[in-house]
């Protein structure tokens, strides 16, 4: 099936207000993408895998975005039908002041670990999440690195982040550099 | 007295601490293993230690300037990740490679699975107990790295895939030491066999561990040759005939569960000695098709400017299976953001759930199986 189908299906079986915004312009998106309303992502990847004629079987990929300007961030799905060899992508828009979603480890287990990896990087919360934990950084870690207005701290446990640049460390003589200088003086 | 306290030690669970730093681990990774006795109740994986931030250096970097990184996605598979990363541009930009360069990337990219593999399978072997077939594996493995340090100067993280292309054409009779090497390559795996894959000590101690079926693969996003040993007959290079792998022939081994059960331990061995194979193949008929296409076509045509505006999500067959690579552009040099779906993520995700009642050895026989290599985790 066909992206465009496969979102009018959606939307004949669980309404407007939850599968909408469908964007399909090849000039803008390689692969076409519409909205879901996050409040039913669930029910959404459930129909995904349970119709036999969109039989979704595997999940890929789950990203978070940050948008800062817009004020949101995405949730952004790819899913894949091995036995129908289609794809579907499906982004959910959160609130960026409290982004949280309910969970879909229910429908694809490989969610779990995915949506670990986007609490710990993001700060999605994914409500009804067995065991969400920060995955890849250390637990007692502080802010979301890639949210775009994260910053870095300069040390964690007395270990500093940022390294001291080894030119002027060593006091290594940059060739183009004292050419300027002596020109300068 | 001595009863009472051994009345209590037999009711207690242990915990046990394996990692980070287990030579069993493939890379820096520690699992909570809670045991009682030698049988598994609960493993909790720790990972991150290897975390470098792939994904927020490529915000930083210009869409030409991230392939280097992309080696370090996967340092025992770099071609993979570089491929994954040039295709993610390619398509968002809608470039061109040509035909020439295609061949040589899936030239490069074939040596590298089976260099890879050899990794997986010596590594395996030794980690049950079998020393020898590590160092047999890593001899042609050298051969390979001599290849590929020939074609592009690296042997291990290559940066050779270019966008549009790849940075440098075959040098002259690489093609003959090539051909030599795989004719002496396809003798050395039917002696591999004999040495370990059909050995009978090996077969009995993986056969039925660990299996894990072909629902359970689905459902925990394995892909690659752990998908395939469950059963499942799927392979990106077939399903999407990305490149110019429809012009090629060869089989997609699945595994049989010709000692055990669908999906045991052994099939996962067994499919990446067959993957092997199968991909010797196609470097065979790659290497013969490859000239009926100009040399030193191997750069495509490029925007001037590369300030892609939209998204595109690109995947590759890498060694470790189903590699994505999910890229957002906004109109500026930098990519608004890039992501990268690796195999060993997902699989390392069920062991958690595979493992409680498994021997604690057998736990090594699962990991080693799933060939999780600790920085393709953690990026």
């Amino acid at each position: 099936m066909t992206p465009e189908a496969i979102f009018k299906r959606l939307q004949d079986e669980l309404g407007a207000e939850t599968v909408f915004d469908l964007q399909a312009d090849p000039a803008k998106t390689k692969d076409p993408w519409f909205k879901v309303a996050p409040a039913q992502i669930e029910k959404v990847c459930e129909r995904l895998k349970d119709d036999p004629e969109l039989a979704c079987d595997y999940l890929e990929c789950i990203t978070g975005v940050d948008y800062p300007t817009d004020k949101k961030i995405v949730v952004v799905y790819h899913v894949y039908s091995y036995t129908l060899k289609h794809r579907v992508v499906l982004k959910c828009f959160l609130d960026r002041a409290a982004p949280s979603l309910p969970t879909i480890v229910n429908v694809w287990s490989t969610a779990n670990w995915q949506e670990r990896e986007c609490f710990d990087l993001l700060g999605v919360i994914f409500e009804g999440h067995p065991d969400l934990r920060r995955l890849l950084l250390p637990d007692d870690w502080e802010g979301h690195p890639l949210r775009k207005d994260y910053k870095e701290k300069d040390d964690y446990h007395g270990i500093p982040t940022v390294r001291p640049n080894p030119v002027e460390l060593f006091q290594i003589k940059v060739p183009g550099k004292d050419k300027e200088g002596a020109k300068a003086s | 007295m001595s009863e009472v306290i051994f009345a209590n030690e037999m009711d207690e669970e242990m915990t046990l601490n394996m990692g980070p730093h287990h030579p069993s681990t493939h890379g820096v990774l520690r699992f909570i293993v809670q045991s009682d006795g030698e049988i598994i109740r609960k493993v909790t994986p720790d990972v991150g230690y290897l975390h470098r931030s792939i994904e927020k250096i490529g915000e930083r970097n210009t869409y030409p300037g991230f392939m280097p990184y992309t080696d370090r996605v996967d340092y025992v598979a770099a071609m993979f990740a570089n491929e994954c990363w040039a295709t993610a541009c390619e398509k968002l930009m809608a470039i061109e490679v040509p035909k020439r360069a295609q061949y040589l990337r899936v030239i490069s990219c074939e040596l590298n699975r089976i260099s890879s593999h050899m990794v997986a399978l010596g590594a395996m072997a030794m980690d049950i107990g079998a020393v020898t077939p590590f160092p047999w594996a890593l001899r042609e493995r050298e051969y390979i790295n001599d290849f590929v340090e020939e074609l592009c100067g690296a042997r291990l993280t290559y940066n050779y895939h270019r966008i549009g292309g790849v940075s440098f054409d075959m040098p002259k009779g690489w093609r003959d030491k090539v051909l030599r090497w795989l004719d002496n390559f396809d003798p050395i795996m039917l002696e591999f066999d004999r040495l370990i894959t059909l050995n009978d000590i090996f077969v009995r101690r993986l056969a039925n561990v660990a299996v894990i079926t072909g629902a359970e693969a689905k459902d925990w996003g394995l892909v690659g040759p752990n998908l395939r040993a469950s059963g499942v007959e799927w392979d990106l290079r077939k399903a999407d005939g990305y490149s110019v792998y429809p012009e090629l022939e060869f089989d997609v081994p699945v595994g049989k569960g010709q000692f055990g059960a669908v999906g045991d331990s052994w099939d996962r061995f067994w499919v990446r000695v067959e993957e092997c194979r199968e991909s010797a193949k196609i470097v065979r008929q790659a290497l013969d098709k490859i000239d009926e296409h100009p040399e030193d076509d191997i750069a495509g045509k490029l925007p001037k400017k590369m300030r892609p505006d939209g998204e595109a999500y690109a995947r590759v067959e890498s060694a470790r299976g189903d590699m994505g690579c999910y890229v957002i552009g906004k109109g500026a040099e930098e990519p608004y953001r890039v992501r990268f779906r690796t195999g060993s993520f997902t699989a390392m995700g069920i062991v958690g759930a595979k493992s409680p009642g498994l021997f604690l050895a057998d736990l090594v026989a699962l990991i080693a199986s799933l060939d999780v290599v600790a920085p393709e985790i953690d990026r």
